[in-house]
């Protein structure tokens, strides 16, 4: 019994976090944010089967994501059209078999190699969907995509999926489902030969599996879950559009999953909320937020190679002992890391000053010296006074050697917990 | 006694390098068999080309009978040889317990299942933990293989070799690199692993082979110059001249 609660405790919490979602959050754009995640969340997860996994970084996973957009405002126009009885609910499925079907005639192409050869392939791939949805316009419908209407399907118990909230209930249910599954998965025969891939392909040979084999069901099925996300984003947003194959939709599925972490399972859902909110928040403050966007994938690279993910579970050895030196240790680093934020956050408040300034100088200098700060009037700076200039020098460098100043506390903090925690046994 | 392995004028050529140069052997089923030489007369080569990591440029490889030519490492495998190799070759941040697991699977039928929870085959946990038991690693199953010792990553390099039940076992220089002591526990293993199989194996240390081995093969430059029981081997001329001398000069 309590090994039941153990091993699906977690997921009934899940269930029911998603339940309460919308009664917490309540603001109407948050629940489209939620279902943006929501889809995200499918589509990142699906792409560490590949990355994380099994070891194979693709630049076209977004190939699957829209083929099963596409083929999913398709089949709700046709049973719209023809008043068939399918449930928008079941429509996923479409998008799902989809995804299969592409992942399996092109992954059988791709997964002859590994490594390098197959990122190669996967670009190409994706470059070839991509200019054929600019030419055949039936399937794709060129510049404007291919519209659909989700209150059109056979209604269940009087729901027509008009309200965003029903949409969100739709996608929560879907994201649960598949979240599962594809936990489970990297806990069956395949899953852990998916591993064994990654480490080392060539020892898997010689215990009898074809890594081959190996990497191809991971991408049918790794195509399989992203064509439900496409699915579910054709139906959150009544369209399907050549930009969901793109290279940019490939891109972003891949940010989100290495700012997550690839090494964790939970990584690409972090990940994926984090950029899915960044996507809509960041424009709210700055025009050039795509920029920003970089810089965080350039700095999750370089000082946390194993994301956000990696990150949290790094404090996972501190949680030993009794429940109250657990928090008294937490504290004091919480505290270490209070000290270093302040500086880096002058720090960055300077970098992202002089940024703005001369991006608005550049190109916007005709629209005057005046300039909002992070898009808010109240932040009005005008770049033709000398002193904003040195002000955002000043608190970058001064910032930085601040910062750097702090590092030793941080260390030093770190490794008194790490005593800590090693004296207080398991 | 019926043939194991059974190679027919085995070539192998790198360009216009030639390593192995017409090899013909015949490994009973159910001797442990060493193959000697100097350095770069082309062991591991040989083992490359039974295993199925490198093609054969001319001649034909046998085993039980059937022609194994050409075929894949996995197929090989699947037919019951297993090999083990020389640079230790494991998955380096998975798990003691994974590693062993993963050479299990196969030979358990389960193949590329992802509808089963594997933490639920009974039989591969059984099956693992006899592997750890042997290799005397129960203690260090959770701990990633890349950060074990030297010598317990060659232990467990031939758990691997063995975790499948392949009843051709290959071990190429399982001792090598290793200290004294490390290397009698070694050969206990071995003796104990390839209880009631065949084995071959590639060794350096003359002390393991005459040790070990039930008959002795001599490699020297691409050629089998003598294959015959350790005390011949020990007496016969043409080894003394080609390989025992040169080792001398080492």
């Amino acid at each position: 019994m309590s090994s039941t609660i153990k091993t699906y405790g977690i997921w009934i919490v899940a269930a029911l976090l998603l339940l309460l979602f919308p009664y917490v959050f309540s603001a109407g754009a948050s629940l489209t944010t939620m279902c943006l995640m929501g889809i995200m969340i499918i589509f990142a997860l699906s792409y560490n089967m590949l990355l994380g996994q099994t070891g194979m970084l693709s630049f076209g996973h977004a190939v699957y994501y829209g083929l099963a957009a596409f083929v999913t405002a398709h089949t709700m126009n046709w049973a719209a059209k023809a008043g068939y009885p399918i449930p928008l609910p079941l429509i996923p499925v479409a998008g799902a078999a989809t995804g299969l079907f592409f992942g399996i005639v092109f992954g059988w192409v791709s997964t002859k190699r590994g490594g390098t050869a197959f990122a190669m392939i996967s670009l190409g791939l994706a470059e070839l969907v991509y200019s054929s949805s600019l030419i055949l316009r039936s399937f794709f419908g060129g510049e404007e995509g291919i519209s659909a209407d989700r209150t059109k399907l056979f209604r269940v118990f009087g729901y027509n999926f008009g309200p965003q909230i029903q949409v969100y209930y739709l996608i929560a249910f879907w994201t649960l489902l598949c979240v599962i599954l594809m936990y489970a998965i990297t806990r069956t025969p395949l899953g852990r030969m998916c591993n064994a891939v990654r480490e080392n392909q060539e020892r898997v040979e010689f215990v009898g599996y074809n890594p081959q084999f190996v990497r191809f069901i991971a991408f049918s099925l790794a195509g399989l879950f992203a064509g439900v996300a496409g699915s579910l984003a054709a139906i959150n947003i009544e369209l399907a559009q050549a930009s969901f194959v793109g290279a940019g939709q490939s891109g972003v599925v891949l940010l989100a999953a290495y700012i997550g972490g690839v090494a964790f399972f939970v990584g690409p859902v972090l990940g994926a909320i984090v950029v899915t909110l960044l996507s809509i928040k960041l424009s709210d403050f700055s025009e050039i937020w795509l920029l920003y966007f970089g810089i965080l994938f350039i700095t999750v690279i370089l000082f946390a190679p194993y994301g956000l993910s990696g990150l949290l579970m790094m404090h996972a050895q501190f949680w030993r002992g009794p429940l109250g030196s657990k928090i008294a240790r937490f504290g004091r680093l919480l505290g270490a890391y209070v000290i270093a934020a302040i500086p880096a956050l002058i720090m960055l408040a300077g970098a992202i000053l002089l940024i703005e300034m001369i991006h608005h100088v550049a190109q916007k200098g005709a629209e005057g010296a005046n300039m909002h700060f992070l898009r808010r009037s109240y932040l009005t700076v005008n770049t033709r006074s000398v002193l904003p200039w040195v002000g955002g020098l000043i608190a970058l460098f001064a910032g930085f050697f601040a910062f750097r100043f702090t590092w030793p506390t941080v260390a030093n903090a770190w490794h008194k917990a790490l005593l800590d925690a090693q004296r207080s046994g398991k | 006694m019926n043939s194991a392995v059974e190679l027919k004028s085995l070539e192998k050529r790198f360009g216009k390098t030639e390593i192995i140069r017409g090899v013909s052997l015949d490994v009973k089923s159910g001797e442990r068999h060493a193959v000697i030489g100097p350095n770069g007369a082309g062991k591991s080569t040989l083992f490359n080309l039974i295993s199925g990591r490198f093609m054969p440029s001319a001649g034909s490889i046998h085993l039980r009978g059937e022609n194994i030519t050409g075929l894949r490492p996995f197929e090989i495998n699947r037919r019951g040889l297993s090999r083990s190799f020389q640079v230790t070759n494991i998955f380096p941040r998975l798990s003691v317990w994974e590693n062993v697991r993963c050479a299990v699977l196969w030979s358990k039928g389960y193949k590329y299942s992802f509808w089963r929870n594997i933490d639920k085959l009974e039989d591969v946990r059984a099956r693992t933990q006899e592997i750890l038991q042997l290799i005397n690693m129960t203690d260090r199953a959770e701990i990633p293989a890349g950060v074990l010792s030297y010598a317990d990553q060659r232990a467990l390099e031939i758990g691997i070799t063995i975790a499948g039940g392949a009843d051709i076992i290959l071990l190429d220089e399982p001792t090598a690199g290793m200290s004294r002591s490390e290397t009698e526990q070694a050969v206990a293993l071995i003796r104990k692993v390839s209880e009631g199989r065949t084995l071959i194996i590639i060794e350096h240390d003359m002390g393991v082979v005459f040790d070990l081995a039930d008959r002795i093969s001599v490699l020297v430059y691409g050629q089998i110059i003598a294959t015959d029981e350790p005390a011949k081997i020990k007496a016969n001329q043409k080894v003394q001249e080609a390989y025992l001398g040169a080792a001398g000069h080492d």
